[in-house]
């Protein structure tokens, strides 16, 4: 083993290029909580940053992180996963019925295994038989709607479901509420709730951070717990392991990987399992936690948002979390008040107008314009309208996600040999 | 040398039998897990499937899931994937049929008018990533997936707010208004009580010119060459970056007639009945039909087949979803079964040019000596 140092320092290299530097994702962070923080002040909107905003803010964004994690896996590897939609979809159908059939963590389980079992197919047709990736992906989309279909038909009509919906899942998983600073039970003991007092007295920034946090910290499911987990797992394993810098060797160069005695198929295969098993994941939790329910079309689109979030996060663990979060805000404002996306314009502009400025200073002229035009826009949007249409904020993952591919491509770096298919023993091509 | 030739064309002839096969083999399996009898489900479907009435209702289904595999596979020719026919030709029948509505025109101008209006909003919309493409080096597969997604929601807007249809008392329908009859295309033929639309026509025309296009044009052998080998297709004067926006408009512009064949021949609005998804069937088609027009054709006819046969399963207890894992199955088949004889004919065709040029040899020695 004696290939390691040389091969890692190479590659850490190519890759402090496109590095997400989590200490930058924390300064936005922050500064977008101040930012929204004003907003709230300015337009009087408390849903913006209240704690029930941020509590449905992260159950909504966990099935988008879990796609976007598998697909790191998979795409660190070199395999493009267009198919996390279909595992998703695998992974409600067989969470429900293993919900529905032995209770709740039989659910979590079968949905993580039918969503590895949709991926085995896309590892066997990409990576054995060299189909090209994207088409197998989209084959198993196909192939994983139909085949959630023919189940539900089967195991559910006549059971209090049909073919297009399951039963109610009744069983739960467990949640829980931290004591003391949310108000949770400690042995019986009602503990103070200290953030939610923080919340009500509606301070500048103070109460917004102290509503921020209180919302993870109500009613938290054990899923989300571990979900939240994952993303540090995700970052020491694949970049703190050996098996790690193996797997991403063969998404960023297999041949060089081959010849210094990497098993790349080997490789290829787990990472696309994971990711399969992490989509399942994404969509049992969609049905254990989110609706009770598998229905046809739960998913709606959730694995190409993770997908998205997957590209904005620069194919990171803590960039997609970033990514999955941003989504999973807009959505929860969307679900809860109308009033409060119209005050989001605000932000947008501001922030906008602020990273066109930042653009021009850097000379970064084509992303400078377009920024503040976008930000001008916004803001003339803001004050002459009352309400933002809901499917206007249904599409903002995927225009965020189009307007940084088109204004910092150059600052995304995807691995080098992702989406290529690779044979055993061939020339580099 | 003939030998080898009948030996690839045999070859190739095994991607769809195998892929049929096993996919009538893997549908069967889930039939015998859930108890039911393969041999009656599949004989009931032969027998219902074969009425002309169903024939007719088979074509009626594969003239827009035709369409939809040309689309799809004009892009694929040069390893263009457009993934976001589903969006192009949403937005592209939702523009033509409120386009369609407002204006009077005669006839035949009429339906040109509501076709043009649908490709070019088609065209319009796949050009975003066209040029997301060759100015910004975005792949075309994300900003498709994320553009079907936008138009999706755009759609959902433009139709509750600016081009629906006010509403007459207290009726609900959410739809464009309709189209004046000078728009619609009469029925070729009533066969059976099922009207055959006469887009078919049309279709088989756009089949005829894409063929032509593609096998028969400088910018097709360009566009084949690019898919073949880019680095040569560049090398030898083709701008990679101009057939990506001609293909992708192209495309995009096929694209919009999807929901022609519908719009005109049954709905005369867009309304929300009309067939969504068939973007991405439009994918499996052109797959399953290597994307060649014969072939695109032959698979559209083949899911529009399964569609309409099944619906008899129903009547038998049978549930009829078992034909979405047969469709699922016989794409997966497919691009697996065409990976593996690529690599058999390839092995053949090396065999076949190492005899010739030993048998060259050969005779030079001879002419030497």
């Amino acid at each position: 083993m004696s290939w390691g140092t040389t091969d890692t320092s190479a590659l850490e290299a190519a890759q402090s290029a496109g590095r997400v530097n989590i200490r930058r994702i924390l300064l936005l962070v922050g500064w977008a909580i101040i930012l929204l923080s004003a907003v709230r002040w300015v337009t009087a909107e408390p849903e913006l940053t209240s704690s029930n905003t941020s509590g449905a803010a992260l159950r909504l964004a966990v099935p988008i992180l879990l796609a976007a994690l598998g697909g790191i896996y998979s795409e660190r590897t070199g395999v493009a996963n267009i198919g996390l939609e279909g595992m998703m979809i695998l992974g409600t159908w067989f969470g429900a019925w293993g919900g529905w059939q032995y209770g709740a963590w039989w659910g979590v389980g079968l949905g993580v295994a039918g969503g590895a079992a949709g991926a085995l197919v896309h590892a066997v047709a990409t990576v054995n038989f060299g189909v090209n990736q994207i088409v197998s992906g989209v084959a198993i989309n196909i192939l994983a709607a139909g085949v959630a279909r023919f189940l539900s038909v089967v195991a559910f009509t006549g059971a209090g479901g049909g073919a297009t919906q399951s039963p109610q899942v009744t069983s739960q998983l467990p949640r829980l509420t931290v004591p003391v600073l949310a108000g949770g039970e400690l042995f019986g003991w009602q503990s103070p709730d200290a953030l939610g007092w923080l919340e009500r007295q509606h301070w500048f920034l103070l109460s917004d951070v102290g509503a921020l946090f209180r919302g993870f910290m109500v009613d938290l499911s054990i899923l989300t717990l571990i979900s939240l987990l994952l993303v540090p797992a995700t970052w020491f394993f694949l970049w703190r392991t050996r098996l790690g810098l193996r797997m991403r060797s063969g998404g960023e160069n297999p041949w060089a990987a081959e010849s210094l005695g990497v098993r790349v198929y080997t490789v290829k295969y787990i990472g696309v399992l994971i990711s399969g098993a992490l989509a399942g994941l994404a969509g049992a939790f969609l049905v254990l936690e989110a609706a009770g329910i598998y229905r046809e079309g739960q998913t709606g689109g959730r694995g190409f948002i993770g997908l998205a979030a997957m590209i904005f996060g620069n194919w990171r663990p803590s960039g997609a979390l970033a990514a999955a979060g941003l989504f999973g805000y807009t959505d929860a404002l969307n679900l809860r008040s109308a009033q409060a996306v119209h005050a989001l314009l605000l932000f947008v502009a501001v922030a906008l107008v602020a990273l066109g400025s930042w653009y021009l200073y850097k000379r970064r002229i084509f992303g400078g314009v377009l920024s503040l035009l976008l930000g001008g826009l916004t803001f003339v949007w803001f004050t002459v309208s009352d309400t933002v249409p809901r499917q206007f904020v249904f599409i903002t993952p995927y225009v965020a996600t189009l307007l940084v591919l088109a204004v910092a491509s150059q600052q995304l770096r995807m691995p080098t040999y992702d989406g290529v298919t690779f044979r055993k023993g061939s020339q580099i091509s | 040398m003939s030998g080898t030739k009948l030996r690839i064309a045999l070859l190739w002839l095994l991607v769809p039998v195998s892929a049929i096969v096993l996919a009538f083999a893997v549908s069967s399996i889930a039939l015998l897990a859930i108890g039911a009898d393969p041999v009656a489900a599949f004989s009931s479907m032969a027998s219902y499937g074969m009425k002309p009435s169903s024939l007719v209702s088979t074509i009626n289904r594969a003239v827009p899931l035709f369409v939809a595999g040309l689309a799809v596979a004009i892009g694929f020719k040069m390893n263009l994937f457009n993934i976001g026919v589903e969006g192009q030709y949403r937005l592209a029948t939702l523009f033509a049929a409120a386009a369609g509505a407002a204006v009077t025109l005669p006839a035949p101008l009429h339906i040109v008018f509501i076709m043009l209006v649908g490709m070019v909003t088609g065209a319009a919309w796949a050009s975003i990533a066209a040029i997301l493409k060759v100015k910004r080096g975005v792949h075309e597969v994300v900003s498709t997936i994320m553009l079907n997604s936008i138009a999706t929601g755009l759609g959902a807007y433009l139709l509750s707010n600016h081009l629906r249809k006010p509403a007459v008392g207290s009726e609900l329908l959410i739809a464009t208004p309709p189209i004046p009859k000078s728009g619609w295309l009469p029925a070729l033929a009533v066969i059976g009580g099922e009207e055959l639309r006469s887009f078919l026509l049309i279709a088989v025309v756009l089949g005829i010119a894409v063929y032509m296009l593609i096998w028969r044009t400088r910018f097709g052998y360009d566009l084949r060459a690019s898919g073949i080998n880019p680095d040569a297709a560049r090398a030898s004067g083709v701008d990679p970056d101009r057939m990506v926006m001609r293909t992708m408009l192209i495309s995009g512009g096929i694209a919009g007639l999807i929901g022609m064949s519908d719009l005109f021949g049954f709905f005369h609005a867009y309304t929300l009945d009309l067939p969504t998804g068939l973007g991405f069937e439009g994918i499996a088609v052109a797959l399953v039909g290597l994307n060649h027009p014969v072939g695109v054709a032959i698979a559209a006819l083949l899911f529009g087949w399964l569609d309409r046969a099944s619906q008899i399963l129903d009547l038998e207890g049978i549930p009829k979803e078992v034909i979405t894992i047969t469709k699922g199955v016989t794409i997966l088949s497919v691009v697996i079964a065409y990976e593996v004889v690529k690599r058999l004919v390839q092995a053949q065709q090396i065999k076949a040019a190492a005899e010739a040029t030993r048998e060259l040899e050969v005779q030079e020695e001879a002419v030497a000596a």
